[in-house]
């Protein structure tokens, strides 16, 4: 059986229309979402798993609407509460591939309990969270990763809280992969969520997705041809930190801050620059690349800041459940019922 | 001195003791034993909603109440025959329930100045006639224990902690049953600790040998087995009952059980109980919080499983905006909510029924679904294979509710075999041919098509859905046309449901109306006034909605209907509203369910001079 279903996966060649359904989208022109779900859709077909074990989980919220606009099977959810169900879903039946679409109010906000015991647990679903720094369902109100001093219109005089970094929350709260890639970066998009559907264990994605009505431009230093270039740090692995335009500037690990170098300047050389490593055992630089985006001055990262493989949440129950079975054999009716203290009445 | 065997019919025995004193244990293998002597039983456990008050206070007592029995019986009992009170706290607490002229055994070791001042006793009920009315038996059972014990290798402490044991073999002495049962179980319990093996096992014989040799007692009881149908029988708890239930649902139906919960009081041994099954493909998963406990199980349902979450009066109000998610996706999915003491923290290890209202109505927007009650221990298990079978075969959410006073509680349940069980039909769609989600069958059930089935790819969630299609819809009429849908697909449950049963006179004066945890008492007052020349009818409801389709009928063939809960009259409410009759309450909300008398009395006096005929 096992093998027949390889077989098949290898034979069923699906096209990104195979992902559409036939339900309508019906996201603001202009949205973000419009890219996540393209390139959904896109890299769907190579993500080794037949159509019917892939399963889409959602919220709510914008982008909790996800699941209804693929072709592959879905639940929308309640807020903040996808992470809950897709846990069910993966526990019943882990030969299912479980996707989360989320938003940064939907998962870090009403959803922040389930979403750091799924990181934890390292249950084997992929989490794609749609960051607009914004709610734009409920029509614009600040929201957990907004940026402090925001106005919104439940602001209008600034926020006074500071917000939420979703991949420092995710690499502390134990997620084993750990990404962020942005709307614009449609490649870069794809090349992310291929390589989270091939992760054993949590993989996190942190996209960010304009908003054009309630916050539009809010990435527009990291998507803008001007000034990109100078904020942007691609992370690729094996790879030394170095942006800017003309590749001239770098990061170095001055003991444990990092700085940025012009490579220009006759005193630094590429040899100086921090080398990239997803793999490192070592929690730290992980960490350190997290905390880009709270420093002013550094570039923001996008790529994986981190991955690497444990045991899994679904996995290790299911052993668990074989290692029981082969110890006291198949549970039967009578085995459940007929227990030490029974009697009989004549 | 030759001691006398005196035969007896019933009796009603309560340990109490400091919460540290082991009272339930006690309780749980003097039922244990009593069950396998073979009489029918019925136990109250009762007990602080800390762990460990402080020792001898009046705040700390926890006590176990069993009522054994040669003939059939319902309830733990009104008022104890026997209390064994292991300190002055346990005396004080205890002594105003017992039976006039009732058999007090105190342990006269823990009567010192101390224990008596924390027990708010300015003299020593012992020495100052205040127990008069009794028959007091002071045992130094603390003293007797520790010269038992004396060249054991074992700290006071621990040598002290074995008095229950000499207690329970005193009784085991008095009431004449075998102390085996508890020596194995000894044996097995502290198998890594062979010197509390011997302590205890030491400390039970110890006792029994006390009651054979001292003078102070003169009588044994013996209660004979009772003519119970015939069969195999094992002493349940409601708790365990609920969960041994679903697991034989899981293998009635060929579904994986799933359990997703978050512990609380009283419901929590549902999960302890199901999480030991892992050799039945049980899946709990111990939930962050509640919300994550049913919506786990809500995502477990869409992919095939039977979906279970237990829990109790606050984390079932958590649950709610799920539950409504549920009626909408329109999943099999199993909510048992184990009843406490509300509103708020409440009284956590007491019981109650005032959820009912919430279970029939508490979800925004027009989100009908299945209430169904359990009414004894041995009953749970009967409801949650019931339930089971409601949800998956009708495609909706089930609602089982039962209560701490069903959870802790106990009696026997006659084994059936596999065979008399219902079956449970699982229908998962596979043919991809005109698949639509929302495609009704003759009762408006929809198809279960579970992810991983080729071809019947399909989205549902929390929006409304265009009726057969499955798409969202916000149109005026679908909505409506999908309420009254959902409503009637609901409603046509009441079609496999079985006849409301009237107890007694089919017709007459007075019929008492009940659900849930009553059951014993009214059955055993009405049996009571029986004999008093008093005619009453009993009709208990399992499931509250749908109601029975009969019990409009029976209802009208009354002249007054009684119905006494655990609440403020949440069924009255309802009977009222449904069937504009009015009905007469009996309402009680101590956090202790109802003492069989009270409802006795009650019942005499709606009857007034009527008796009934």
């Amino acid at each position: 059986m096992e093998n027949k279903i390889d077989e098949i996966k290898t034979q069923v060649k699906y096209t990104a229309k195979d992902f559409a359904s036939d339900v309508d989208v019906k996201w603001c022109p202009g949205c973000g979402d419009y890219s996540i779900l393209a390139q959904t859709q896109r890299t769907s077909p190579d993500f080794g798993e037949l159509k019917e074990n892939i399963v889409w989980i959602s919220g709510i919220g914008c982008s909790s609407r996800f699941p209804y606009y693929m072709g592959t099977y879905g639940f929308h959810g309640i807020h903040g509460r996808a992470a809950a169900i897709a846990t069910g879903v993966k526990l019943v039946n882990p030969k299912l591939q479980v996707w989360i679409a989320t938003g940064d109010g939907d998962m870090l906000s009403i959803g922040g309990n389930h979403f750091i015991h799924a990181c934890r647990k390292n249950i084997n679903l992929k989490i794609v969270l749609f960051n607009n720094q914004i709610y734009g369902l409920t029509k614009g109100q600040y929201s957990p990763t907004s940026e402090k001093g925001k106005i919104t219109k439940s602001s209008p005089y600034g926020t006074v809280e500071f917000p939420f970094n979703a991949i420092k929350l995710a690499d502390a709260a134990g997620a084993t992969f750990i990404a962020r890639t942005i709307d614009r970066e449609t490649k870069h998009m794809q090349e992310m969520l291929l390589r989270a559907s091939k992760h054993v264990g949590l993989a996190f994605i942190e996209v960010y997705q304009n908003c054009v009505i309630f916050n539009d431009g809010a990435f527009s230093h990291l998507t803008d041809k001007e000034t990109k270039a100078d904020n942007l740090l691609v992370l690729e692995h094996g790879k030394p930190l170095v942006f800017g335009a003309n590749k001239d500037k770098g990061i170095k690990l001055d003991g444990l801050n990092p700085v940025v170098i012009n490579l220009n300047d006759g005193v630094h050389s590429i040899n100086d620059c921090w080398v990239h490593d997803e793999f490192d055992a070592n929690p730290t630089r992980g960490f350190i690349l997290s905390r880009f985006t709270d420093i002013p001055g550094l570039p923001t990262p996008i790529g994986v800041f981190r991955q690497f493989n444990k045991p899994t949440f679904d996995g290790d129950y299911m052993k668990q459940i074989e290692e029981v079975k082969s110890k006291k054999g198949k549970g039967t009716y009578e085995k459940l019922m007929f227990n030490n203290n029974i009697w009989e009445v004549n | 001195m030759a001691k006398v065997i005196q035969i007896v019919e019933d009796v009603t025995v309560r340990f109490a003791g400091d919460s540290g004193d082991g009272m339930q244990l006690t309780g749980s293998q003097f039922t244990d034993t009593t069950a396998v002597v073979g009489n029918d039983l019925s136990t109250l456990p009762d007990f602080p909603a800390e762990i460990r008050a402080p020792a001898g206070s009046l705040s700390g007592v926890s006590g176990f109440q069993l009522h054994f029995s040669s003939k059939d019986i319902q309830t733990p009992g009104d008022t104890p025959d026997v209390l064994v009170a292991m300190n002055p706290a346990a005396l004080k607490v205890n002594l105003k329930d017992l039976k006039p002229n009732a058999t007090i055994i105190i342990n006269s070791s823990a009567f010192d100045s101390k224990n008596l001042r924390l027990a708010n006793y300015e003299t020593n009920p012992l020495e100052d006639g205040s127990l008069s009315g009794y028959n007091v038996i002071p045992v130094p059972l603390t003293q007797l224990t520790m010269s038992a014990l004396e060249d054991l290798n074992l700290s006071t402490k621990e040598k002290e902690r074995c008095k229950n044991f000499f207690a329970l073999g005193l009784m085991y002495w008095m009431f004449n049953r075998p102390i085996d049962i508890t020596m194995r179980w000894i044996e097995t319990k502290f198998k890594n600790r062979p010197e509390l093996v011997e302590a205890n096992k030491r400390a039970l014989q110890a006792g029994y040998n006390y009651g054979d040799t001292t003078e102070i007692f003169t009588t044994r009881y013996e209660i004979k087995a009772a003519k119970l149908p015939k069969g195999i029988y094992r002493n349940i708890s409601g708790n365990e009952a609920t969960a041994l239930g679903f697991v034989t649902a899981s293998l009635k139906s060929g579904l994986k059980l799933f359990l997703g919960s978050y512990p609380i009081t009283p419901a929590s041994e549902i999960l302890q109980e199901l999480s030991k099954y892992k050799e039945y493909d049980v899946i709990t998963f111990q939930a962050e919080d509640e919300i994550s406990g049913i919506s786990a199980a809500i995502g477990a349902a869409f992919a095939g499983a039977l979906a279970i979450t237990t829990t109790s009066g606050p984390g079932f109000s958590l649950k709610t905006e799920a539950l409504g998610l549920a009626v909408m996706t329109e999943l099999p999915l199993v909510v048992v909510d184990v009843q406490r003491s509300g509103p708020s923290t409440g009284m956590p290890t007491k019981t109650e029924q005032a959820d009912l209202l919430q279970a029939m109505f508490g979800r925004h927007g027009e989100a009908p679904l299945v209430v169904l009650a359990a009414q004894s221990p041995a009953d749970c298990f009967y409801m949650a294979i019931e339930a089971s079978k409601i949800a998956i075969e009708h495609m909706t959410p089930v609602i089982l509710l039962t209560d701490g006073y069903l959870a802790f509680g106990s009696e026997p349940l006659r084994i059936p075999k596999f065979e008399e069980l219902p079956e449970i039909k699982v229908n998962f769609r596979t043919d991809p041919t005109n698949f639509y989600p929302y495609q009704r069958d003759e009762n408006l059930v929809r198809p279960w098509a579970i992810p991983g089935t080729p071809g019947l790819e399909h989205r549902i969630g929390g929006l409304e859905k265009r009726n057969i299609y499955g798409n969202i819809s916000y149109e005026p009429e679908n909505h409506e046309e999908m309420v009254r849908v959902r409503k009637q697909k609901v409603d046509n449950v009441q079609k496999v449901i079985p006849d409301l049963v009237v107890e007694g006179e089919q017709e007459g004066e007075l019929l008492v109306l009940s659900w849930g945890s009553t059951y014993g008492a009214i059955k055993e007052a009405i049996e009571n006034i029986k004999s008093k020349g008093y005619k009453a009818s009993q009709a208990h409801l399992r499931y509250i909605n749908p109601f029975p389709k009969n019990l409009g009928d029976v209802l009208n063939r009354f002249k007054k209907i009684l119905i006494p809960e655990l609440n403020m009259g949440h069924l009255a409410f309802i009977i009222r509203s449904k069937f504009l009759k009015d009905v007469i309450q009996l309402n009680k909300v101590q956090g202790r369910p109802f003492k069989v008398s009270e409802i006795e009395n009650k019942i005499i006096e709606v009857l007034g001079g009527k008796n009934g005929k």
